[in-house]
């Protein structure tokens, strides 16, 4: 099995042609279906990160990653979450520390896009006390990402044309108003106010959290207009 | 085993669902009468996928075609992913569920390859056993497909035909005729296509795949087929298949084009071929 994939080692014996020689090339059938199979699943899931990459360069990263990382699963959807870490640890790409990020950033949309159906919930009959002590439940296609880089603006960047990215940190919201996820940039102070909602606290305790200069109108608008907020805890 | 209460799959042309095709599909079906899905690509939680099959079994009959359960494997089959399939299978009510003769896990690593094993009195036991086990689960009968093999075992006491119809015997299982597989099969081991399809269990086809090949060679420059479903079906696979057409009456028949897919009237095209084969004019 290990030879399957790992190139540096002999065809296991017993594998034969129609003549009974030695399988050779025909063992090499099954090794390339593996490793190509599992790259195109990685090209398809990393696709920021094979542009920043070229084409080339991802395909033997891929083929790095999948022999130190084969799945343990077989939803082919996820296939890949390990790619940040094993990023993080890559030594020839030290260099270009952000790509673990950018890597956490495209899982973390895969996740949001296959993530369960949720209805959003209708807030407005609740008065401003009631809505401060509520502890609401985020839709399963929510992710929150603190990252050291502008992951976000390096994404749109490559995915949409944006501008180019200036060298700071970015905390990005993922919301999924029906089946396409949309990621934002948070405002300082957003990513805790998310965090503690995430965590079950109220808005009010998460209002706290978020500290001074927080705009809790702008990261509440992300949210409900990308139908993030679907119930409160209290009714569950 | 028959599960009386799900409808067969039409003795028509289906084809393999391609997202890109969503809205075709259900524009201008022309001769496609069902869609054969990958069961993996919905186990997710939610979204898009999701909604589109949903959407898609209000008007087409659907076959969910699994292709991780390693069936051919020598431990247990994974509990939890069978779970999976059978959440799917219970909401979706598929008119069938199929799987390959293969194996594809290994210590826990999945290869997201279908790759081959020895036939022998061992293997048919744990394939049956493994059968069983899918069947008993799902609650229903499953069909299970001739691989296509680019090598052979030395070890190998049986033919694949006679493997194939043993597990059916023990299971009551039936067989997904893979014609474009037993063409590669047969030019890369060196068998008669004809003589094997002479000798394969018609009665027991609920279902068969018709697919593109790749033309590569071995060390010794020998042909080496290779099964890549990324072009159109060729002549002689469609000589064989009408062969068997003609001798077993009409059956459920995909066009499989998983890789370098075509736009949707490319594909209808293929599948009004075999319309044509399935309903001579």
């Amino acid at each position: 099995m290990a030879a399957l994939l790992d190139p540096e080692m002999a065809v296991p014996a017993g594998l034969v042609d129609a003549r009974g020689q030695p399988a050779g090339r025909r063992f090499s059938v099954y090794r390339n279906n593996v490793a190509g199979s599992l790259t195109d699943v990685l090209a398809a899931g990393f696709p920021v990160l094979e542009k920043l990459l070229g084409a080339a360069y991802f395909r033997a990263l891929a083929g790095v990653f999948l022999r130190a990382h084969p799945p343990q699963t077989r939803m082919m959807m996820l296939y890949g979450a390990d790619m940040p870490v094993f990023l993080a640890g890559f030594a020839p790409l030290a260099h270009l520390p952000y790509m673990a990020d950018v890597a956490r950033l495209e899982q973390a949309l895969r996740e949001s896009y296959h993530a369960a159906d949720a209805a959003a919930h209708d807030l407005s009959a609740l008065g401003p006390e009631p809505f401060m002590a509520a502890r609401l439940v985020l839709a399963p296609g929510v992710r929150l990402l603190r990252a050291r880089h502008p992951v976000l603006s390096i994404w749109r960047a490559n995915m949409e044309g944006g501008p180019a990215p200036r060298m700071q940190a970015e905390d990005v919201l993922i919301v999924r108003p029906e089946f396409d996820p949309v990621a934002h940039v948070l405002p300082t102070g957003g990513a805790a106010f998310v965090a503690a909602l995430l965590a079950g606290d109220s808005v009010g305790a998460a209002f706290e959290a978020a500290g001074d200069g927080f705009d809790v109108n702008v990261v509440l608008g992300l949210l409900v207009g990308g139908g993030a907020i679907v119930g409160l805890k209290e009714d569950l | 085993m028959v599960d009386a209460v799900t409808p067969a799959l039409p003795n028509g042309p289906g084809v393999g669902y391609k997202a890109q095709h969503f809205n075709d599909i259900l524009a201008a079906p022309g001769a496609v009468t069902w869609l054969e899905i990958h069961a993996e690509n919905y186990m997710g939680d939610g979204g898009r996928p999701l909604a589109q099959l949903r959407h898609l079994a209000e008007r087409f009959a659907i076959s969910v075609h699994g292709v991780g359960l390693s069936i051919g494997g020598e431990g247990p089959l994974d509990a939890a992913h069978l779970a999976r399939l059978k959440h799917l299978c219970d909401w979706l009510r598929p008119a069938s569920f199929s799987e390959h003769l293969a194996w594809s896990t290994h210590d826990g690593a999945y290869l997201n390859d279908l790759l081959p094993l020895p036939y022998t009195p061992a293997t048919v036991a744990r394939v049956a056993d493994h059968v069983d086990h899918v069947q008993s689960v799902l609650g229903r009968r499953m069909l299970l497909e001739n691989p296509s093999s680019y090598l052979a075992f030395a070890g190998a006491e049986m033919a694949e035909v006679e493997f194939l119809r043993e597990v059916a015997a023990r299971t009551g299982c039936g067989l997904l005729l893979d014609v474009n597989n037993v063409f590669v099969s047969a030019a890369n081991l060196d068998f008669d296509a004809a003589a094997y399809l002479a000798d394969f269990p018609l009665d027991l086809v609920g279902e068969i795949h018709l697919g593109g090949h790749f033309v590569d060679a071995d060390d010794h420059g020998a042909a080496l087929l290779i099964d890549h479903h990324g072009a159109a079906v060729v002549d002689p696979v469609w000589a064989l298949y009408a062969d068997v057409i003609a001798k077993a009456g009409a059956r459920p028949t995909l066009i499989e084009w998983d890789n370098d897919v075509p736009d949707w009237p490319e594909l209808v095209a293929e599948a009004a071929r075999a319309a044509a084969i399935l309903v001579p004019a």
